[in-house]
């Protein structure tokens, strides 16, 4: 009976032992954890897409909580009602980003920028891309290999293999720009929704030589520079013989459209325009 | 036994069927197009403008620094212009184009064939002129050459080491300028034996050619300090490390250059421009230049100016055959496949390759059976097995570790791969990253 009784009472005195080091330990080397940062990470959308600028939505919030201005903060997933709902929690004033949406700036599909070589290497537009300009004649544009589909985590990408380029899904798309980073080419950009979802961009990076540039791809933007005189904005600049468009300043009047010679400004979401009322001129006598 | 290099090593058909065919010199084409960077390091820069008149040697861009290399006119003509052209690797680079004239050169060149033994230069006159003469590696890396003249402080050089290995399946470039010109040669290594103050020079040739190894011994025999050290046939003999490693028993610690150990290396062609250089006052503007390939009509060697579009080599050499599925600008195992046959010959083209279909396109790829054939095929104690995974998901430090900085890109890997995977593409990605990553930590730092 003893034995039991000895036991017992040095198992319990242990146990009691243990546990007041434990209590002092805990006390002692305790770290503060704000609160709050469990309450902000529960609004956040748990992606852990690293589109916020940190590595996931925990970083995020404990960089929320500690930021005394967090208005030049955003979660692009969850975007303005996301961070309204923190900046509450945290009382602090919320930032005014825009949704923003990734575009593809290259309209090279197999049908506009004919193949001059074949590619065998590894399926990687990186690799592709150390080794050599590419399949076609313009080496600024898209290898087709989908390292941004691999990198997409919102399945907001595919790779399309009529044109063999990538196709943007806008209504999965959250702008987390892990595409942006994986394209060795630079072709994705990220730029406002707009409103309505309209959107006007140059589907192009090729900064070649107008001719050049064109005879490597039929829908090239060539930097003639029609777009910059049309636009009334000036939201279209030219540089290294390629345009580009400010989408904070264009108020997507669409004639830079209308002007581009090589069909090279793209414009998304547009309702289908009125047919053109023609000057009827009188129909001339057929020469005989 | 024959001495070769420690570590790893593959034995690809040899296919040497330009061997036994002598140098043709090439006619001057009516147009040449000289890329401004031919060289590792900064690009030259452009000292012509369209329209003017340039002869035969005139320097025509100059060299951009410590690590770079002057060009001179291959040709005598007229500046057409200088714009951008294709070059080998698909992307738009800055040359100057030429439209020849005649063949007329600067006057202080000595072209005739008169050996010329005597040196009478200072080491650093001889260095001097090889900078000014635009001499890189003539091997394919390119590297100029003056630059591996000035070992840095502190570090001394005993011995000069000679690459006629071509351990290269195909080219033959380096074969027939040891058979033909090894009086020449061997003026030239006296040169850049002066130039490096060492007593000492080993000619490295492969065992492939008897008849090279048989007639340097022969000549060298003339030349105090100069041996021949016949080396078995195994690529890739040709590397620098690897190189040292067989002829003098030395490994070159990772990361350092072979002036650790106490030798430099050069190509038999790099020697040869040196003599012509400093003993005839000619620059780099020619070289020999092998095209083949197994269906080619007639494999040859030519002497070729700089600037020569690689179609008019083709159409010397009997024209491209039908199944041709690649043109590779180098050897099978190093050269890079050439987008188009516009493309200029420079100062780094050893060989012009005509791949016949099937042998040209890759294998599809099969998942790795971990039988490590490229662990041990590996000349630099390398696993490229774990390499290429790491570059494929980006696990850059790892890469780091497991030293991948040290692959000298010669892709007995990928060639030994019985699932064929692609090893070295990926290595070289990771090579290209890690060096970024290590050169940002410096700069910061």
């Amino acid at each position: 009976m003893s034995v039991v009784l000895i036991t017992i009472v040095t198992l319990a005195g242990l146990g009691a032992i243990a546990a007041v080091i434990l209590f002092l330990a805990s006390k002692k080397f305790q770290v503060f954890e704000d609160p709050r940062i469990d309450v902000v990470e529960e609004a956040l959308p748990a992606a852990n897409c690293g589109g916020c600028g940190f590595p996931g939505c925990r970083a995020f919030a404990e960089a929320l909580v500690k930021a005394d201005d967090i208005s030049s903060m955003n979660c692009p997933v969850g975007g303005a009602p996301t961070m309204s709902i923190v900046a509450g929690i945290l009382g602090k004033e919320a930032g005014s980003a825009k949704p923003q949406v990734a575009v593809l700036r290259c309209n090279g599909s197999c049908e506009h920028r004919p193949r001059l070589n074949n590619y065998q290497g590894a399926v990687s537009c990186a690799v592709a891309a150390a080794l050599y300009g590419g399949e076609t004649g313009c080496s600024y544009g898209c290898l087709g290999c989908g390292d941004c589909v691999a990198a997409c985590k919102f399945d907001a990408m595919y790779m399309d293999e009529e044109t063999g380029l990538p196709v943007i899904i806008e209504e999965n798309c959250v702008a987390c720009g892990a595409c942006v980073e994986a394209c060795p080419k630079d072709i994705i950009e990220l730029r406002n929704i707009g409103p309505k979802s309209r959107r006007i961009f140059v589907s192009c990076v090729n900064k070649d030589k107008g001719a050049v540039a064109r005879k490597s791809c039929e829908v090239a933007c060539i930097g003639c520079g029609k777009c910059e005189k049309v636009c009334a904005f000036d939201a279209i600049t030219i540089k290294d013989n390629l345009a580009y468009i400010d989408y904070e300043k264009c108020k997507l009047c669409r004639k830079c459209v209308e002007v581009c010679p090589t069909n090279a400004i793209h414009e998304l979401n547009f309702p289908p325009r009125k047919p053109k009322v023609e000057k009827t001129e009188p129909e001339k006598e057929p020469v005989a | 036994m024959l001495k070769t290099f420690s570590l790893g090593g593959v034995h690809p058909a040899e296919n040497k069927r330009s061997a036994n065919s002598p140098v043709e010199v090439l006619p001057v084409p009516p147009v040449v197009s000289i890329p401004l960077a031919q060289h590792i390091g900064a690009p030259a820069q452009a000292l012509v403008k369209k329209g003017d008149e340039v002869k035969v040697g005139q320097v025509i861009a100059q060299s951009a620094g410590f690590v770079s290399a002057n060009i001179h006119s291959p040709v005598s003509g007229k500046v057409a212009k200088v714009d951008q052209i294709v070059d080998a690797s698909g992307y738009r680079k800055d040359a100057i184009i030429i439209n020849t004239e005649g063949d007329e050169w600067v006057e202080d060149i000595d072209r005739s064939a008169i050996l010329v033994k005597e040196i009478t230069a200072s080491p650093e006159a001889i260095i001097k002129k090889i900078g000014e003469a635009g001499i890189v590696g003539l091997g394919g890396a390119t590297f100029p050459a003056h630059v591996k003249l000035s070992p840095p402080p502190g570090k001394t050089c005993d011995v000069l080491i000679i690459n006629g290995v071509e351990c290269e399946p195909y080219l033959t470039s380096d074969h027939r300028l040891m058979l033909e010109k090894g009086e020449e040669l061997l003026v030239g290594i006296r040169l850049l034996m002066t130039a490096l103050n060492v007593k000492k020079a080993i000619i490295g040739i492969e065992n492939n050619k008897p008849d090279a190894i048989a007639h340097m011994e022969k000549l060298a025999s003339e030349y105090e300090g100069v041996r021949v050290q016949p080396l078995k046939v195994q690529y890739p003999q040709g590397g620098e490390k690897q190189l040292i490693d067989a002829c003098m028993g030395r490994q070159v610690p990772s990361g350092k250059l072979p002036i650790e150990v106490g030798a430099v290396v050069h190509n038999v062609g790099t020697a040869y421009a040196v003599y012509e250089a400093v003993q005839k006052n000619k620059p780099l503007i020619e070289r020999i230049v092998t095209v083949t390939g197994l269906s080619l009509a007639r494999p040859a060697n030519f002497l070729t100016r700089i600037g020569t579009p690689i179609s008019v080599l083709i159409e010397a050499a009997g024209g491209l055959p039908d199944d041709t599925g690649k043109i590779i600008g180098g050897g099978p195992m190093m050269g890079k496949a050439l987008t188009s046959t516009e493309i200029p010959v420079t100062k780094g083209t050893s060989g012009i390759l005509l791949m016949p279909q099937p042998l040209a396109s890759r294998k599809p790829v099969d998942p790795c059976i971990r039988c490590s054939k490229c662990v041990s095929v590996c000349p630099m104690g390398l696993s490229p097995y774990l390499l290429m995974p790491l570059a494929e998901k980006a696990i850059w430090d790892r890469a780091e570790e497991e030293n991948i900085m040290d692959c000298i890109e010669c892709g007995s890997c990928s060639f030994t791969c019985p699932s064929s995977r692609p090893l070295l593409d990926y290595i070289r990605l990771g090579k290209a990253k890690v060096g970024q990553i290590m050169r940002s930590r410096t700069a910061t730092a």
